[in-house]
């Protein structure tokens, strides 16, 4: 299972596990509106042991960063390496989400 | 598929691989990782490996399956690598007619780009790689050139 999840009232923490690409961002697109669906307001995306990203499993954020602020959420992702860092500073995706380093930083406020 | 260490003809062992896989995205994953694999036992850059290379390749398969294919499994892609003293080069050939690379890639002038759910994947092959370009010929092949310096 690449996406394990955690929940806690409105807070679903989701850690990713190896690559987000054309073949499962579907997946995780279901798993988080389905939870969105269920109450879910902050969504936590946490890249800690992710692998690269192709641009289907960047527009999979975009879209649910969109679905879950017309809900009146939040989402928040953390734990990108330099390398996914890079990706996001080239598609400009940088400018739309807010990036954390760690887990703990992106829960403090949220 | 096969993955094989030909001769150059110089003497010197050249690392090259050819692919044939169905139209069916859980079928990129592989090739990635044999394509990758190639590299670092070439020599490149880490950071090429876990990023340049694998998304590159993985946008090409994917628009060669979605795209070219019309995501119909009845048609394959073909996938040829081959690194030499230049650097990398990877031919991904579907069963279409192409499309415009350009108009592709000119999505990422547009004005709400950002903010748009599709329209990076012709844009991220141009970014990671040294060099890309087309031809039509038997089928539409997308060339992905990467200098190992």
């Amino acid at each position: 299972m690449p996406f394990a999840i955690e929940r806690d009232d409105d807070l679903l923490t989701v850690a990713v596990d190896g690559q987000l690409v054309v073949g499962n961002r579907q997946e995780l697109k279901q798993l988080v509106l389905d939870e969105v669906e269920q109450g879910v307001r902050r969504v936590l995306i946490d890249f800690s042991n992710g692998g690269y990203i192709d641009s289907s499993g960047l527009g999979a954020l975009v879209s649910l960063n969109k679905r879950i602020r017309e809900q009146g959420g939040e989402l928040r992702l953390a734990g990108l390496n330099d390398d996914l860092r890079t990706l996001f500073e080239l598609t400009r995706l940088d400018t739309l989400f807010h990036l954390y380093g760690t887990r703990a930083d992106a829960l403090v406020g949220f | 598929m096969r993955s094989l260490v030909s001769d150059s003809g110089s003497g010197a062992a050249v690392p090259c691989g050819e692919w044939t896989i169905a139209s069916d995205i859980r079928e990129i994953d592989r090739v990635v990782l044999a394509v990758t694999t190639l590299c670092e036992a070439a020599g490149f850059p880490p950071k090429v490996c876990r990023l340049n290379v694998p998304v590159a390749l993985t946008e090409a398969i994917a628009n060669a399956i979605e795209r070219g294919n019309g995501g119909d499994v009845a048609r394959s892609v073909r996938v040829m690598a081959r690194i030499d003293e230049a650097g990398l080069c990877v031919e991904v050939t579907d069963e279409g007619n192409g499309f415009d690379l350009d108009a592709a890639r000119a999505l990422a002038t547009e004005d709400g780009w950002v903010e748009r759910e599709d329209g990076r994947g012709v844009f991220l092959m141009y970014a990671l790689m040294d060099h890309v370009e087309t031809s039509c010929d038997a089928g539409h092949t997308v060339r992905l050139v990467l200098r190992k310096s």
